[in-house]
């Protein structure tokens, strides 16, 4: 068995001596018997760290990883510096707890004010928060962070990413907001619809931009919608878009969320991610989660903390804005890192050629018969439709270990490329359906 | 100096080859026209950068760090190899079932492990943290509720010392909260708890050990009371480390759970993430859990209940600290689980009886994997406070105890040693404490100061919070 007990038995025998005590159990004893386990845990015996190691890279040989991925949907391949795994695995860093203690913590605290200065200028927003969970939380969260005593309901677009929509109406089971969905119509949503039914009971309006069919949607024209019946705005948002795209404040929003994965983190089976959550300052004091000010220490030295602590469980219990308390620190950390190394230019040119690439695709793939749906202009996912059966389209790349859309239906499948997709790649993948 | 003090236009890292399609430009009425203030720096020094910021961070590998209810044990190494394993971080979550088979066996086998340890029959990842998990448990209890048509069950009852997320998360669950006093003795008071439980309960939430560091010796009486009335017991899996191996929640009768894979199950912390927070359940519950249940034996498929609350996040929870737990539980297996625990008993009982002739314990019997202090007196007599003896520990390069929680000892700092610590780094911490509290009665002042030898002293907190600077500001 493996244990990372340091204390050998005389040790331990030496110290229940020291306290007067026979063995450990006497330290067990005044619990119950019947609640007690009889005749140990029904689990393996433990192993070697040679042993575990070996048996973990068996498990992962199980899974099979594509070289070439042309699947999004809510999880996307982008290249991650070396440097974002360098910093992530410094121990000081990843072992360390959420820094309440600021004076041993500058370090975290520094790196996530970092984090939170570059999120809300990705945006164009004021203030960030140092994260929640993933971007679905981050857009639960928001809708709730915009509901009051006399708004009790919300405005959900039908083109947000599918569980998304879940996530927001599972929390809503919760705090017991209303949940309306706007159709959408052409692929993304419906404003017309949204005009006529939106009233004053509506705390908010929320849209993906772009949206999960990759579309961009009228995002302008929605936040005056959601303006003028006295809503907030909140834009759930690709943050790599972000690189070419209008910031969410542009657009009008009140409140940008997202997934953060794109921005150095791998797809790992769907997590660890992180939610972004970046407002303009009149709902600074609303914005759930870790939030991390400046100010100075006694001597007169600035430095970072842990503030606006009155929103939280710790202190406002029942009271509190969310019930957050551990969130996603590290990969807030790899993003902060992720977006310094690649700079104004490295985020521009992963944006361009993201959406340049897809683009290509969309065109090649057209050529061969896929008509993609896409009736507005889009960023870098795409839907086509085709009269060959999505699994025997998808089957024939998977032969050529490329992973290609995510098939939304029989007859459509959602395509997405990275800057990480080459031409050679694309012209190959088309090729190969060219034969289906 | 941070990071946008020091970029500089025009530096940069190369990371990204040039386009090799045509170039899309986007129109205007879409195109970013604000500025991007990213940092510009070239790698040297970005390096350097972190490696800064690392130094003046203190992890569990820089020293003690007894933090009471966080549960800070050491981070093995090899849990960290298995989670960078290539075949578990470029696997997409949408890949089809077969070529996935590897990530779903993860979930089986930790499941079935953890199912073990707590005494649940199922159990769901997708909960991100512990109070992902407790507002997932409370959902799957008020769908339980539902689903029998009995809506009046509208409260949650927590004690007095529970945590704070219990209630913000009973709360969010759209629940009002009753507080249920502790007794003279710390644990729940069973008289005052029979008064509360009634048909408007739908269930009590509750750590045991609880947050003072004792075994709630009446637990089977409690929850007999909650489910006499008709509520369900949730466990707060915050304090497992005290009893895996030797008590199971499932067996304490507890219908519902959320386990802290970065606390017991010892992946790191991350400077305050990402944890991970399944939720197990006993049968009558399991249709109503969100996410994926893997099924199958040879060959794996993930399923989803019908009567399901819904998705908690996207996909399927935070996937790699899941591995990591797993490398863990498979390394210690069906003894070290239990040692682990009885470890941490016995360290937490040491330390205690060592400080005990000169702290005042909040309770002075047998204490779990922590107990807990009350430096009231101390402060009456010297003015030091539990701030200032936890302050002072800094410049001893030993991380404070939990300071002020729970809320019901005054003055508390809550010690937890886990069991990855050794006798010796006890010792030199019994020293440090015992120094501290001489230097209280001989030089208070000192210790209002401290600490003195940290990058930063104490900090602003109240000018922080009053004018808030939440970002640097860009000149242009």
């Amino acid at each position: 068995m493996g244990s990372y007990v340091p204390n050998t038995l005389d040790e331990r025998k030496a110290m229940l001596n020291e306290i007067g005590y026979e063995s450990i159990d006497d330290l067990f004893r005044h619990i119950p018997e019947q609640v007690k386990i009889q005749g140990g845990l029904d689990i393996p015996e433990g192993m070697s760290e040679m042993e575990v190691l070996k048996k973990m890279k068996e498990i992962a040989k199980k899974n099979k990883v594509f070289p070439t991925i042309f699947r999004g949907a809510g999880a996307y391949r982008h290249y991650i510096p070396a440097m974002v795994n360098n910093v992530i695995s410094k121990e000081n860093l990843q072992t360390a707890y959420t820094p309440y203690q600021a004076e041993i913590s500058q370090g975290i605290l520094q790196s996530i004010f970092e984090y939170q200065t570059m999120m809300a200028d990705l945006t164009g927003m004021d203030v960030s928060n140092a994260s929640v969970y993933d971007g679905a939380t981050a857009a639960a969260e928001a809708v709730a962070m915009c509901a009051d005593r006399k708004r009790k309901k919300a405005f959900v677009s039908a083109t947000v990413m599918p569980s998304v929509l879940e996530v927001i109406k599972t929390y809503c089971f919760g705090n017991e907001l209303e949940i309306k969905v706007i159709p959408e119509k052409d692929g993304v949503t419906d404003i017309d619809y949204l005009k006529e039914h939106i009233d004053k009971q509506v705390a908010c309006v929320l849209i993906q931009h772009p949206n999960y069919y990759g579309s961009l949607e009228d995002a302008q024209t929605i936040g005056e919608v959601a303006h003028e019946a006295g809503a907030k705005y909140v834009m759930s948002v690709n943050p790599i878009s972000l690189g070419a795209l209008k910031t969410p404040r542009e657009y009008g929003a009140d409140v940008a969320v997202g997934d953060g994965q794109p921005l150095g983190l791998p797809i790992a089976f769907g997590g660890p991610y992180l939610g972004f959550m970046t407002c303009v300052e009149s709902m600074m004091r609303k914005l759930p989660g870790r939030v991390v000010g400046e100010t100075e220490d006694h001597n007169g030295k600035k430095g970072y903390v842990l503030t606006l602590q009155a929103r939280e469980q710790h202190i406002r219990r029942e009271k509190a804005s969310s019930n957050i308390c551990s969130n996603q620190a590290l990969c807030a950390l790899a993003v902060g890192v992720y977006l310094s190394c690649m700079g104004n230019e490295g985020v521009t040119k992963a944006a361009e050629q993201s959406m340049s690439k897809a683009h290509y695709m969309a065109e090649k793939l057209a050529g061969a018969g896929f008509k993609v749906e896409n009736k507005q202009n889009f960023f870098h996912e795409f839907v086509t439709v085709s009269d060959t059966p999505s699994e025997k389209v998808l089957k024939a790349l998977e032969d050529e270990d490329i992973l290609g859309g995510y098939p939304l239906d029989d007859k459509r499948i959602l395509w997405c490329c990275t800057e990480m997709n080459t031409k050679e790649e694309i012209d190959k993948a088309v090729s190969i359906l060219k034969e289906v | 100096m941070l990071i946008f003090e020091k970029s500089k236009t025009g530096r940069k890292c190369q990371n990204l080859p040039e386009c090799d399609v045509p170039v899309v430009t986007l129109d205007a009425k879409d195109k970013r026209e604000v500025k991007l203030h990213l940092p510009e720096l070239s790698e040297g020094e970005l390096s350097r950068h972190y490696t800064e910021l690392a130094k003046k961070s203190h992890g569990v590998n820089d020293g003690f760090y007894p933090l009471g209810s966080c549960t800070m044990k050491y981070n093995p190494r090899v849990n960290e190899v298995a989670a960078g394993l290539e075949g578990f971080t470029d696997i997409h979550p949408l890949q089809p079932t077969e070529t996935v088979q590897g990530c779903l066996e993860v979930f089986k086998t930790l499941e079935s492990y953890l199912c073990e340890i707590a005494g649940m029959k199922r159990m769901t990842f997708q909960p991100a943290a512990g109070a992902h998990g407790e507002f997932t448990g409370l959902l799957l209890i008020k769908a339980y509720h539902k689903s029998h048509g009995d809506e009046k069950r509208k409260k949650i009852i927590v004690p007095d010392s529970a945590h704070g997320t219990n209630p913000a998360s009973a709360a969010m669950a759209g629940f009002s909260v009753v507080s249920v006093p502790s007794g003279p003795d710390g644990c729940v008071d069973i008289e005052k708890l029979k008064e509360i439980a009634g048909d408007d309960v739908a269930g009590l939430m509750l750590t045991n050990p609880n947050t003072v560091g004792l075994f709630d010796k009446n637990i089977l009486e409690i929850t007999k009371i909650i489910h006499d009335c008709g509520g369900l017991c949730y466990y707060d899996g915050a304090n497992l480390n005290a009893v895996m191996g030797t008590v199971r929640p499932g067996d304490m009768g507890f219908d519902v759970i959320h386990l802290n894979l970065h606390k017991t199950f010892s992946t790191p912390h991350g400077g305050g993430g990402p944890g991970s927070g399944p939720v197990g359940c006993k049968e009558f519950l399991v249709p109503f859990l969100p996410s994926i249940l893997v099924e199958g034996e040879d060959k794996l498929v993930a399923v989803k209940e019908k009567d399901s609350i819904g998705e908690m996040k996207n996909f399927y929870g935070n996937f790699l600290v899941v591995v990591r737990a797993l490398a863990y539980v498979m390394t210690l297996g069906k003894e070290g689980i239990p040692e682990a625990s009885k470890n941490a008993v016995l360290n937490a009982n040491y330390m205690m009886n060592k400080l005990k002739d000169l702290y005042t314990m909040a309770y002075d019997e047998v204490c779990m994997h922590e107990f807990v202090m009350s430096l009231a007196d101390l402060k009456k007599q010297t003015g030091v406070s539990a701030m200032d003896i936890a302050k002072g520990l800094l410049d001893f390069e030993i991380h404070p105890p939990t300071m002020y929680f729970p809320l019901i000892v005054d003055e508390a700092l809550m010690v937890e040693p886990t069991e990855t610590e050794s006798k010796e780094t006890m010792d030199e911490a019994i020293a440090v404490f015992r120094k501290l509290y001489e230097t209280a009665g001989e030089d208070a002042e000192s210790l209002h100061n401290a600490p003195m030898t940290t990058p930063v002293t104490r900090m602003d907190e109240v000018g922080a919070a009053r004018h808030p600077i939440l970002r640097y500001q860009f000149e242009d």
